[in-house]
């Protein structure tokens, strides 16, 4: 699977992302520089991790008017599958490619640690076989509590969206459960039509023996069968 | 350019204000307050934060120039999904 990551100034998690793709998963990965205006024949996009334009105004605010964001709006226009994690997260909402916006931590900490996810609805291909299951990946951000309106959280309920929740506050180790005070608990979850994604986890930091799990891998893997399945037809 | 600018204001300068929406928590807003209660400020109700945005221009304050105004606003300057926004106008250099 040819996947492009994108590279914004103040990206950091961009080289993990493509480590992650290309060493842990064995698959082809390059970076792309925001100013391109061409994803060539990239068949899975990456928005990486980081702090795209020094979170300036808002998070993702900014990166989302790159040149190359038009070029990723017409990839998931076309049923090519985005992958969003944390600050790639907040640009794909922020560019409206996913709905809700990721508002500051509750707590107002930066939240830096290992949480547990649970694996919830995900449709018809997104880590189905693993529903119900607990992983154990990385946050790292200040601003991942995710919001939406009552409406677009009945939405994302029904149409089986939401395609990770943080334990809830109060139910088991705090340092594992809700970092952000999200909303009904949601850290990841994908677009009604299915190929794009959002985290504010970073599987690409849990794919290596060293690292806190490598939980990260099923993830990973599970976007990759996205791709393999929706992908639009790559005649360039 | 080598046309006179007829206009109404000359440079103005548009204040934009960026406040979160009524029902979307500020948890910014409530460490500000937890603050001033400590400090002893009294009758304290609420506290919401936001942002100012200035910007210098040349333009004519006609209802093209209001609708760029409200474009940059919706489109950039605020995210209308948590945040609200309006603006002032007034002449500047008078």
């Amino acid at each position: 699977m040819k996947t492009a990551v994108i590279q914004f100034p103040g990206s950091n998690c961009d080289r993990d992302a493509v480590h992650a793709f290309s060493g842990a998963l064995g698959q082809t990965a390059r970076l792309i520089w925001h100013k391109e205006t061409s994803l060539d024949d990239a068949e899975l996009v990456v928005l990486p991790g980081g702090f795209s334009f020094g979170d300036y105004l808002r998070c993702g605010a900014i990166a989302r008017f790159s040149p190359i964001m038009r070029a990723v709006g017409e990839f998931a226009d076309n049923g090519g599958v985005v992958l969003g994690i944390c600050n790639g997260f907040q640009v794909l909402c922020e560019a409206g490619l996913l709905p809700g916006a990721l508002i500051r931590n509750e707590c107002l900490e930066f939240r830096c640690r290992t949480v547990e996810l649970r694996v919830e609805d995900a449709g018809p291909f997104f880590n189905r076989e693993r529903l119900g299951e607990r992983l154990l990946v990385p946050v790292a951000h200040g601003e991942g509590n995710y919001l939406i309106d009552p409406e677009g959280l009945e939405a994302l309920r029904r149409n089986e969206q939401i395609l990770f929740r943080y334990l809830p506050r109060n139910s088991g180790p705090s340092l594992l459960e809700n970092p952000n005070g999200s909303i009904d608990d949601i850290a990841g979850i994908r677009n009604r039509r299915g190929n794009v994604f959002g985290m504010m986890p970073h599987p690409e930091r849990a794919v290596e023996a060293f690292h806190p799990s490598r939980d990260g891998i099923p993830v990973l893997k599970a976007v990759l069968a996205a791709a393999a399945g929706t992908r639009p037809e790559v005649g360039v | 350019m080598g046309t006179a600018r007829v206009s109404f204001f000359g440079d103005v300068k548009i204040t934009v204000f960026v406040t979160p929406k009524k029902n979307v928590l500020d948890p910014q807003g409530a460490a500000v307050a937890h603050a001033m209660t400590s400090l002893g400020f009294q009758n304290l109700k609420n506290v919401r934060m936001g942002k100012v945005i200035e910007l210098e221009l040349d333009g004519e304050p006609d209802e093209a120039f209001n609708a760029s105004v409200d474009k940059i606003c919706r489109d950039l300057l605020s995210n209308p999904v948590i945040e609200d926004y309006r603006w002032a106008i007034e002449p500047t250099g008078a």
